[in-house]
């Protein structure tokens, strides 16, 4: 088990590596120099002289090589600076501390409720395979990712106003410090964010558990006299969950992807509303940073998921 | 497994020589259609609704600004008096343009990459599996909210966009289908005969992919629909003054949804249910095409 952490750990720095190498080069060499950008304003056609342009670039360092810029922006990283926005001109470490807890909050929110509601769903679905309850459950699973999340978010804020006439409490709260209205704020949001998550989940679940249904060890189970609730929750649902472990990482970055529109729709100060402004501000670094944040926190679950996934199925940890 | 059978000689590992005959992809259109009504349904709906607009979706119109659905604007109008039912009909356009452009590009150079990593295997296969690791890393929208935000906000950009952050999952996925294809007979003996890297690869390889590509490409129509109208929506995507679905939804649809709900209901819908559609005629698709993913969802 030792062996398989290591080993994991070690292929996650070239990735890792990797990951900022794709980031820098996505955002430093497809728009050009930085400084043109920002000397040329929003409208793009601004005057500027020569000498301008020259002291911009050297403050920005876009007139150093390539690779002197990438060695330079990925040292900050490893010492947490982001360097300065080009918009607001902060450090963008500081916007990060603010905006991502924040972000991590309403993704584990949403990851909570689709999880909560979608195991049981698919589980009920997969039991009563062909029945009333399993159509229902399925038509269920397939509006949940045929519907779009900005559109469910818009109708969540639409019915809450006509049927209750409120709306979730504008600003933010800090969850330790007033929980109650952290928790008006971020439900709703949260809910929107994830439904899709819940219909996804909802499938996997269904399809898994029909799979295992068919296997032996659940035959064995039933033929050496087992109650039916025994054996479905104790054999045949935890070797379902497997898979639904392995796509958890990537519904984690699309959850963590989703909060920039829902928090552009429900105006909550995260890390997704600040990715939005910024692309509205061409502010690279800014883009670039919050890119970079959440790739790795992707990588770091990942890499969570692949030890936790060899502590439960021993099979992978000796292939 | 069991494994089912099929008329279709591709998933029986059977090489096929170039594309299917045109009788043979009206045959499978006419089966596809009586067995999944509503999945067909959805592709004519999608593919004829440009055709259908009452008004101009730029027209503007003062005294019918929110005016509410019916006899003068059949979907009502919105905040610059413009006929909704115009635009969502003139949006389709830039949606499935969008969706079906990028979702095609992206999938042919997955299906190019996986296939040739495959193929060159060794080292060339390790690096190439390691970039498209790290590309998976990206969740696909922040991959395209990075690219908008480098190239600025244009409907060929969103498609390049789009087209890129589909690259890694297609490669990814159609890589394992090739793992299986190069072990069969006809590509020894291709290589036996002495064929060069570009006929073992589009000769040989890329045609037996074939099935779980055109699946890939609908699987990947849906989301790009849905990814097109997030873009729009964020403001970064198609500019505002093209109808998009998503751009209907943003600014005065999210701020007046209580007064005039129709400018936020309508375009959702419409969103939904061709994506609904698409993923319908996905399913049918893989069914016809790959019996060994029958049920499995």
């Amino acid at each position: 088990m030792q062996a398989y952490i290591a080993k994991r750990c070690l292929l996650f720095i070239p990735t890792l590596l990797l990951a900022t190498l794709l980031v820098f080069f996505l955002l430093r060499v497809i728009p050009g120099d930085p400084a043109l950008v920002k000397l040329a304003g929003e409208t793009g056609d601004a005057s500027f002289t020569q000498a301008e342009l020259h002291d911009l670039q050297a403050k920005l360092g876009t007139d150093k090589p390539l690779y002197v810029q990438y060695g330079k922006w990925v040292w900050g990283l490893l010492r947490l600076d982001f360097g300065q926005s080009m918009y607001f001109e902060d450090p963008v470490a500081q916007d990060l501390a603010d905006k991502f807890p924040i972000t991590l909050e309403l993704t584990v929110l949403a990851m909570l409720i689709a999880t909560i509601i979608a195991v049981p769903l698919g589980l009920v679905s997969a039991i009563k395979q062909d029945t009333p309850t399993d159509y229902i459950a399925r038509i269920i699973s397939i509006t949940g990712v045929a519907l779009p999340n900005f559109w469910v978010g818009i109708l969540i804020v639409y019915f809450l106003v006509l049927f209750f006439a409120w709306m979730p409490p504008l600003g933010y709260a800090n969850l330790w410090e007033d929980p109650a209205t952290n928790l008006q704020q971020f439900l709703f949001p949260a809910l929107a964010l994830g439904f899709f998550e819940m219909a996804f989940t909802a499938r996997v679940t269904r399809s898994s558990m029909l799979e295992v249904y068919r296997e032996d060890y659940t035959r064995t189970a039933r033929g050496k006299g087992l109650a039916e609730r025994v054996v479905i929750l104790r054999h045949a649902l935890k070797n379902a969950l497997l898979p639904v472990v392995t796509v958890s990482g990537f519904q984690f970055g699309r959850l963590l992807a989703g909060t920039v529109v829902i928090e552009n729709i429900f105006m909550i100060p995260g890390m997704g509303k600040l990715l939005v402004d910024s692309v509205f501000h061409r502010d690279y670094t800014e883009v670039q940073a919050i890119v970079v944040v959440i790739t790795v926190s992707v990588l770091i679950l990942n890499l969570l998921l692949d030890v936790i996934y060899g502590w439960l199925n021993p099979r992978i940890r000796y292939a | 497994m069991v494994q089912e059978s099929s008329s279709i000689p591709v998933s029986s590992g059977v090489p096929v020589r170039g594309l299917m005959p045109t009788g043979v992809i009206w045959q499978h259109l006419n089966r596809f259609a009586r067995r999944k009504p509503l999945g067909a349904f959805g592709a004519v709906i999608a593919l004829f609704a440009p055709f259908i607009a009452t008004h101009d979706p730029a027209e503007t119109n003062a005294a019918l600004v929110y005016a509410p659905p019916g006899s003068q604007l059949l979907l009502g109008g919105d905040q610059l008096g413009r006929d909704v039912f115009s635009r969502l009909v003139y949006g389709a356009r830039v949606s499935l343009y969008a969706g079906l452009l990028s979702a095609f590009i992206g999938a042919s150079i997955g299906m190019v990459v996986g296939v040739a990593s495959v193929h060159f295997a060794g080292k060339t296969d390790l690096i190439v599996q390691r970039i498209i690791d790290t590309m998976m890393a990206f969740p696909p929208l922040i991959l395209a909210i990075a690219i908008m935000a480098a190239l600025g906000a244009s409907l060929n950009n969103v498609v390049i966009a789009l087209s890129v952050a589909y690259i890694p999952s297609a490669a990814r996925v159609l890589r394992s289908q090739a793992l299986a294809v190069k072990e069969m007979d006809y590509i020894l003996a291709a290589r036996a005969i002495g064929a060069g890297h570009g006929r073992i690869i589009f000769r040989g390889m890329i045609p037996n992919c074939l099935a779980l590509y055109i699946v890939l490409v609908s699987v990947f129509l849906g989301t790009a629909i849905v990814a097109e109208a997030t873009l729009s929506f964020l403001g970064i995507g198609v500019p505002p003054d093209v109808p998009s679905w998503g751009g209907m939804l943003n600014g005065a649809a999210q701020t007046y949804v209580h007064l005039a709900p129709w400018l936020g209901v309508f375009p959702g819908l419409a969103i939904a249910i061709v994506v609904f559609a698409w993923n319908l005629l996905g399913d049918a698709l893989r069914d016809v095409l790959d019996p060994r993913l029958r049920g499995t969802w």
